[in-house]
């Protein structure tokens, strides 16, 4: 039996762009179809009520059909509309981060319902937490190793040993953690700190509640951001787009935010 | 074996332009071009005469950056306009759009695009160095945000109101709600919390 001609999916809108006279191509989540890129034809002609239910970081139900090119939304509705995100400068820089993380880590019509699920958390995350820092770098290594990039933490990649408590070696290229001779001869491997490790593992493992009690001195935030600033790129090819513009927007945040 | 490739130099070429434009892929290319071969050769030579005198007379204004064939503009040259005031918009087809609707007397300033982080378009890609030069003189006493109610359209509001409030500017934006003829059975719940949160008192 052939597919059914139209299907439901809810999904969460990551980016979209122009579509003809009147559309957009959206890329969306979803939890069991992965990543999709569906048009919502006819979106911005002022008769159209579609826009607000398909805006990027909204939850929405949406009923596709199936087409030649790129599918179709015919229908759209708000499960969530995440407008607390969308308020607040802070907040919806992270936000768009973490989607385009999504993006660039997911593959098309390939499923994965813990990433979705954790993706889910970290939208909520960054809605109620203090410290926005703490929820992208959980989520970044969340991601990384939900979609099968996990990153070593516990032994050297070179030689294979336990890494001891000391600052160790932490290489993208190499995937991981190096014991310090062995990072010597890595010429991109750069000095974790004992702290960041620490704090590194304890994100790793997913457990949300001791994440969320994390407070992060601020030279251990600025240490983890650089070491996955150095490190992503050779996961996702090139680096974040948007964090060029969290940067911007953390350097107009008022002083002791 | 060679296989026929269909396509001749010129006619390649022309289809290869037409593709580079946007909402243009190569069918659409390929139609429009061979619509071109066959209209008439004043027709098709209007239209290229059209393209570059285009680019060649059409500049940026100096002070609010929209499509202009003199700098500064004729809007900004308009001194019955009030200078107090300056409306920011993406694009010229949004100052145009603010224009048809008269209510507005003020001046405008045109960022040429929003900020739009996983596009890679930040402040810097904007015209925004060039809005804040016009606030250094003073005399500005308003600033009206009037990007599109979008993801993108909000982080330049908010991103612009982090800059320029701390100058003493106000920094408003246009109200956001049901346009007209809307149906609130469809609308989506921002639209109608924000159309309530902006609600005015009823006058007759």
């Amino acid at each position: 039996m052939t597919a059914p001609r139209i299907y439901r999916t809810e999904a969460i809108v990551l980016r979209h762009a122009r579509y003809g006279e009147a559309g957009r191509l959206l890329t969306i989540f979803t939890p069991h179809l992965g990543k999709l890129r569906v048009v919502a034809k006819g979106v911005l002609r002022p008769t159209s009520h579609m826009a607000g239910h398909v805006e990027v970081l909204t939850r929405a139900a949406l009923l596709i059909a199936r087409s030649r090119s790129y599918d179709i939304v015919t229908q759209a509705q708000t499960l969530d509309s995440n407008v607390a995100l969308r308020d607040d400068l802070q907040r919806m820089s992270r936000a768009l981060y973490v989607a385009e993380l999504v993006d660039r880590l997911s593959e098309e019509h390939h499923e994965n319902y813990p990433a979705y699920q954790q993706f889910l958390q970290v939208l909520q995350w960054l809605i109620i937490a203090e410290d926005l820092d703490v929820p992208i770098r959980f989520f970044e290594l969340r991601l990384l190793d939900l979609s099968g990039y996990k990153p070593e933490l516990y032994v050297c990649l070179q030689c294979k040993q336990t890494l001891q408590e000391q600052p160790n070696g932490f290489s993208g290229a190499a995937g991981g953690t190096l014991c310090p001779q062995c990072a010597l001869g890595d010429a991109e491997a750069r000095t974790v700190s004992v702290a960041a490790q620490k704090v590194l593992r304890l994100l790793l493992s997913g457990d949300l509640a001791r994440a969320q009690r994390l407070r992060l001195p601020a030279a251990v935030s600025r240490e983890l951001d650089a070491h996955m600033r150095h490190y992503l790129p050779h996961v996702t090819e090139r680096e974040l787009r948007s964090a060029a513009f969290l940067d911007a927007v953390r350097a107009t945040q008022p002083s002791g935010g | 074996m060679t296989s026929y490739s269909g396509l001749s130099g010129p006619m390649a070429r022309l289809i290869d332009e037409l593709s580079k434009l946007p909402g243009i892929g190569p069918k659409s290319a390929q139609r429009l071009a061979y619509h071109l071969l066959r209209v008439p050769e004043d027709q098709a030579r209007d239209l290229a005469a059209a393209i570059t005198e285009m680019k060649a007379r059409s500049m940026l204004c100096a002070v609010c950056q929209n499509i202009t064939e003199t700098s500064p503009c004729s809007l900004c040259r308009d001194v019955g306009r009030d200078n107090t005031k300056i409306c920011v918009v993406a694009e010229p087809l949004d100052l145009l759009a603010l224009e048809r609707a008269r209510g507005y007397r003020g001046l405008y300033h045109v960022l040429h695009g929003v900020i739009s982080p996983m596009d890679g378009i930040g402040p810097e890609q904007l015209k925004v160095r060039e809005l804040l030069m016009r606030l250094q003189d003073g005399g500005v006493q308003e600033i009206i945000m009037a990007t599109n109610p979008t993801v993108e359209g909000e982080a330049t509001a908010m991103y612009l109101h982090r800059l320029i409030a701390p100058l003493g500017i106000k920094v408003t934006r246009l109200a956001r709600g049901l346009p007209a003829g809307a149906d609130l059975e469809y609308a989506d719940e921002v639209t109608l919390s924000r159309a309530m949160e902006g609600r005015q008192e009823v006058t007759m």
